[in-house]
């Protein structure tokens, strides 16, 4: 009895600081939580961090914890913003019976329990409140694919169809398309868990689990804040990308008119990744079959990670430096017509169980996030090129692949894809 | 009364996107708004009334109200109501459209490991600038014989009713939950379906049961 009502005045007493103050309620539930072990951890971060003037810029002076990325905006997060360390990618199906009332239905109940997450308050009628305390630059990215549109009697942008079947691909149906997409991100492996838990949970009477993948980047604060994330080839993957808040990354990516103005694409690829048979090359085979120095991702042809790769520079043999094979002169699209499209990569790495019984070691690979304004006219040349040739093929097989629509930001108030449905 | 949910859908869309708070504003007081009234102002009318401000002659805020989607029978509502009063306040009832037949309950450990709900006489007190929390296996409102399904996403009106006459309207969202399954205690009379509280709703049909997932 006594204990209940301890818990009881202490659940109150949490609510009481969450409700204190809307900005001030995260840190009052924190302190409340565990005031001794936060306060001592912080102080242990801050004195490292001033100890070390290596990087005193980033010295920590909240914990990352504690930080909210803002979910209403022109654009949807968790696509110009910083890639968090860790990521799911939820694909659901509509269940039978979901009409155009139950999807918007579930887009505002998926809405509201998205906006009090990534601002670390619990949603209505979550069971796990402390969980949603920390959201540690959380964000929640809502996609839709062509049957939401279609349920939803909305007609679908006409790029919004699985992209076209390729020699290399081995999809697996299990792993790819869908009704709807989320993509959950944060810097926290349990608050992204505890997200993504109440955000199907609000969704469960609409739709179901398609396929759930989950990735990984460096930890936070593993390396500097903007480095170019590594793949488990150890190859520096996306050196190519526009910088956000650029003018050309707004031209690349964002849709300039129309119901999705101010959204985008994501044509999301699941790619396997043979590190076993990769373990047999050597680094100038590796690096050959790139185009890029793995130390630091550099052209061949020379210079830093993101100075210009020198396409037309021959060896002494008359050989091209950068193959005419290699995947970062495909990618291009240097030799092509056609070449020039740019697209922004937001990928995660993954690296699951392999198949029990097998002689594999790894199941590894990317989970290729590829946002764009046109899948058609930017994305597909890229991968028709690379489909044709590109020495990396040796050792990777998409296995999954998805289109989704990304509907643009909410403001508040707005429900999410309200410009798209209503 | 008759009820109008299906016709106050497009308010209740516009309602449903309320940040924190899902109390009413001052100038909202009408507890069964005409259609549109609110709509019509899109985000501006939720922006101003979710800044939890309660009428000016009831000092009550009311954050976070809830309810757990049913699709018949009978479901209860949650919310935090915290008080400005400088005395204290007490919550004897509440109405709404969305059921006839509304009671206060509270809930109390069955000395079997259980948990068994009744209803509290003389309602809550809300203590001098004090909070009460209406939570799932705690206080709650116990809406009886729904007019209609409840279904996760709308929203429904409910006012709450104090001692001293003030009248608090709120607006409660609608959302699917697993828990909230405390029996009802033996001697309760009128409480019609005695399975439990409502299926939850699915948002448009049958679905694979999560009510009956093990907890």
């Amino acid at each position: 009895m006594s204990r209940g009502d301890h818990d009881a005045d202490r659940r109150r007493l949490l609510r009481a600081g969450a409700i204190a103050g809307v900005g001030a309620g995260i840190g009052a539930g924190a302190g409340v939580l565990g005031a001794g072990a936060v306060r001592t951890r912080e102080d242990a971060l801050g004195r490292t961090a001033a100890g070390s003037a290596a990087d005193a810029e980033a010295a920590p002076t909240a914990l990352i914890g504690e930080e909210t990325i803002p979910f209403h905006g022109t654009h949807q997060a968790g696509i110009a913003t910083p890639a968090p360390a860790h990521a799911v990618f939820l694909g659901l199906d509509l269940r039978p019976e979901t009409d155009r009332d139950a999807v918007l239905r579930m887009l505002r109940v998926l809405t509201d329990d998205a906006a009090r997450l990534t601002a670390g308050t619990a949603p209505l009628a979550d069971t796990e409140p402390e969980l949603a305390a920390a959201p540690a630059r959380l964000t929640v990215t809502v996609g839709f694919g062509p049957g939401l549109l279609q349920r939803a009697g909305r007609e679908a942008p006409a790029w919004l169809a699985p992209l076209p079947a390729f020699a290399i691909d081995a999809l697996r149906p299990e792993l790819g398309d869908g009704d709807l997409m989320l993509q959950v991100g944060a810097e926290d492996p349990l608050a992204l868990a505890h997200a993504a838990r109440m955000l199907l949970k609000g969704l469960r009477g609409a739709a179901t689990v398609r396929w759930r993948q989950q990735g990984f980047r460096r930890a936070h604060g593993t390396v500097r804040p903007g480095t170019t994330m590594r793949n488990l080839f150890g190859q520096v993957d996306g050196t190519a990308n526009p910088q956000p808040g650029t003018p050309a990354f707004d031209r690349a990516v964002w849709i300039p008119e129309g119901p999705f103005a101010g959204g985008t694409s994501l044509v999301l690829r699941r790619i396997r990744m043979d590190v076993d048979t990769w373990d047999e090359l050597d680094r100038t085979g590796r690096e050959e079959a790139m185009g890029r120095r793995l130390a630091d991702g550099a052209p061949l042809t020379g210079g830093g990670e993101h100075d210009a790769p020198d396409f037309a520079a021959r060896t002494e043999n008359g050989f091209p430096v950068i193959a005419e094979f290699s995947h970062v002169r495909r990618a291009r699209g240097v030799d092509a017509a056609d070449g020039g499209q740019v697209i922004f990569r937001r990928a995660y790495n993954y690296d699951v169980a392999p198949d029990p019984g097998g002689a594999e070691i790894s199941e590894s690979g990317l989970i290729f996030a590829s946002y764009q304004a046109d899948p058609r006219a930017q994305f597909l040349p890229i991968q028709e090129r690379l489909a044709e040739l590109d020495l990396l093929n040796q050792w990777t097989t998409p296995i999954g692949s998805a289109v989704f629509a990304i509907p643009p930001g909410a403001a508040e108030g707005e429900m999410l894809g309200q410009s798209v449905l209503e | 009364m008759t009820a109008s949910v299906p016709a106050r859908r497009p308010v209740l869309l516009a309602l449903g996107l309320l940040g924190l708070a899902a109390c009413t504003g001052p100038d909202d007081s009408d507890p069964t708004p005409a259609p549109g009234s609110a709509a019509s102002d899109g985000g501006g009318a939720a922006d101003s009334s979710g800044a939890g401000s309660a009428p000016a002659d009831a000092p009550i805020a009311v954050a976070d109200a809830w309810v757990k989607a049913a699709e018949s029978g009978m479901t209860a509502a949650f919310a935090t109501l915290t008080s400005t009063a400088d005395a204290p306040m007490r919550l004897v009832g509440a109405r709404s459209e969305a059921a006839p037949t509304i009671q206060l309950h509270e809930t109390a450990s069955d000395g079997s490991g259980g948990m068994s709900m009744q209803e509290k006489e003389g309602g809550f007190e809300i203590p001098a600038g004090g909070t009460l929390v209406l939570e799932p296996g705690g206080d709650h409102i116990m809406l009886l014989d729904l007019a209609e399904p409840l279904l996760a996403g709308d929203a429904v009106e409910i006012v709450l009713l104090f001692e001293d006459g003030a009248e608090v309207p709120c607006t409660a969202q609608i959302r699917d939950f697993a828990g909230a399954q405390e029996e009802y205690a033996s001697d309760m009379d009128g409480m019609g379906d005695m399975e439990g509280m409502g299926g939850a709703s699915d948002g448009g049909g049958e679905h694979a049961g999560h009510e009956g997932m093990g907890r």
